[in-house]
């Protein structure tokens, strides 16, 4: 995914100069070459999120579109602040990026967890939130967020993260991509953890129990139309996402799903729940530890449909 | 414009806006309506009846708490009808507390946390200086605000890139929100940490309206340093009750003490 966001993010800053990226000193060589083809639009800032953050406000006030760039919770806890009241209220065109998402990093520990940041994001006015994905959906994602004038918060994975399609799907900020119809439950997913959730499908379709996934890219704002038809046509609706199971995706849905007057759908939520992880190993070790690997995924829908 | 007389202005509407809105920081707006009467009315290249106005000099109040000193002097430059004023703090005003640019020709940020406005304007300035622009940007900060660790890493990366463009000004009225500085978090040797970090500081009376003048129309002094003012200034500066004063850092001037407040104002 980091591959494929700087693959597209060369190609725009080729043709748009007013595009610029800032990075807080992170993400050794992936960046080089767009370092020396944009000399005038790259900047790396230093060990320093807030003044990263600050800057990327004033620069697009003054007209710039300015990607602030680095991993886990630095480009967003670090500087939350700096994001609420100087990006979003001002409504500014910057675009925060977060490499290593959920368990990315895994084996560097608490610190480098990115499990709350999809619930935090999502509270704050003017922003719009997004994970994609794969790497399909990170090209689309990220011409996309730069069409859109104003903040937008772009969590990713690290990389060689499977490509999930096959042919460019359609592709719209704030509206929900069924990657694959297969039954009345609706598998919702969000970020990189789709291609264990396309898995799960896989077991559960040689079980005869038939699964239709959801790709929501975009968390804010939310494809409430989507949710409250899924609500009146599935018979359960499961969210699964690499971050805590409160605030995100599946708080998300459980929000517009509580609203809904009369017979709907019951909800799964799958996600990181309990307290900080405190166990060593990398992401596919932590997200089995979380049940989020594709066995796990696939058993508790399952149960769920007993 | 006369400088003296929108600083008597501005101190006026600040009182009355305080009274009023029963809002506090009125020492703070005082300590600064100097600083704020020498820039709008001297220094600032400005067009009142076109705010964005694309090569006007940026102005960024970074202690957002003295938002009324802007808007008064806002006010008397010809952005808004100066009737606004009196809404300040009150149910379905525009003008907040802390200063905001939402409905507000004019503001050119909105601030009320501290330690955010340096490193936007250095934002601006890195833009300004890309874009080969000539306007130059103010960003007006308290001395207790400097305790944020986000200026200084705004106050590195401005000396690092060499940007002659910002100008950064500290009022330094020697006494932050609870205490003095000196006993809360001690800045000294103030002058010498901004030149350690590379910047080009100059030192001034925040009340001597030629010597502000003088220093901030000569900026930039060394062409390839950010500057920064250190403004020594009395916190609750016009008002004599007020002046030196930790008390009104939060009081709001109402009964003898607002009559008191306008009568020495009315006399000067």
């Amino acid at each position: 995914m980091r591959d494929a966001f700087v693959t597209a993010l060369t190609e725009i800053a080729r043709v748009d100069k007013n595009v610029m990226l800032l990075t807080g000193d992170l993400v050794f060589g992936v960046l080089t070459e767009f370092a020396h083809e944009f000399p005038k639009q790259y900047v790396n800032v230093g060990v320093a999120e807030q003044n990263m953050t600050g800057l990327a406000t004033g620069m697009a006030l003054e007209g710039k579109t300015v990607f602030t760039y680095s991993i886990c919770n630095f480009p967003t806890f670090r500087c939350l602040e700096q994001i609420r009241n100087d990006a979003c209220y001002h409504n500014a065109d910057v675009k925060i990026v977060s490499i290593g998402g959920g368990f990315c990093y895994g084996p560097l520990g608490m610190s480098h967890h990115a499990t709350e940041d999809l619930a935090v994001m999502r509270a704050i006015p003017n922003l719009t939130v997004v994970a994609p994905g794969d790497t399909v959906e990170t090209m689309l994602t990220t011409r996309a967020i730069c069409e859109h004038k104003g903040p937008c918060y772009l969590r990713l994975g690290r990389g060689g993260e499977p490509k999930i399609y096959d042919q460019v799907p359609e592709f719209v900020l704030g509206k929900g991509i069924n990657v694959v119809k297969g039954g009345d439950i609706s598998i919702l997913s969000i970020g990189g953890i789709l291609s264990n959730v396309m898995s799960a499908h896989e077991i559960l379709k040689k079980k005869g129990i038939g699964t239709s996934v959801f790709s929501m890219h975009t968390l804010r704002p939310i494809d409430r139309r989507l949710i409250e038809n899924l609500a009146e046509e599935s018979r359960l609706i499961v969210t699964v996402e690499e971050h805590s199971i409160s605030g995100g995706l599946g708080g998300a849905v459980a929000e517009i799903l509580a609203e809904i007057r009369g017979n709907r759908a019951p909800l799964l939520r799958i996600g990181i729940d309990g307290d900080f992880c405190c166990e060593v190993g990398d992401q596919e070790y932590l997200r089995k530890l979380y049940g989020l690997d594709r066995e796990a995924i696939a058993e508790r829908v399952e149960k769920a449909i007993a | 414009m006369d400088a003296e007389k929108l600083a008597l202005s501005i101190r006026k509407h600040a009182v009355m806006m305080a009274h009023l809105g029963k809002s506090s920081h009125i020492g703070s707006i005082l300590s600064i309506a100097d600083i704020v009467a020498v820039l709008y009315g001297k220094i600032l290249r400005k067009r009142p009846q076109e705010p964005d106005w694309p090569d006007r000099d940026r102005f960024i109040l970074s202690k957002g708490h003295a938002g009324a000193g802007v808007y008064a002097a806002l006010a008397e430059t010809g952005y808004f009808p100066a009737d606004w004023l009196q809404g300040h703090c009150t149910n379905g005003s525009k003008l907040c507390g802390h200063v905001s640019h939402i409905g507000i020709p004019g503001v050119e940020f909105s601030t009320g946390s501290l330690g955010h406005g340096l490193s936007v304007g250095t934002g601006m300035a890195y833009a300004a200086r890309l874009d080969s622009k000539k306007h130059r940007v103010f960003v007006l900060m308290s001395d207790g605000e400097c305790d944020e660790g986000s200026n200084w890493e705004a106050i590195l990366f401005a000396a690092h890139h060499r940007l002659s463009n910002l100008i950064a000004i500290v009022d330094y009225n020697k006494i932050q929100s609870l205490a003095p500085v000196e006993e809360t978090i001690r800045l000294e040797p103030f002058a010498e940490k901004w030149r350690a970090f590379g910047w080009d500081v100059r030192e001034v009376d925040g009340h001597d309206h030629m010597a502000l003048f003088d220093c901030l129309n000569d900026i930039p002094a060394d062409g390839d340093l950010p500057t920064c003012v250190i403004a020594h200034t009395i916190k609750g500066k016009g008002v004599s009750f007020m002046e030196n004063s930790v008390l009104w850092h939060y009081r709001t001037p109402q009964g003898e003490e607002f009559e008191a407040a306008m009568a020495e104002l009315g006399e000067r």
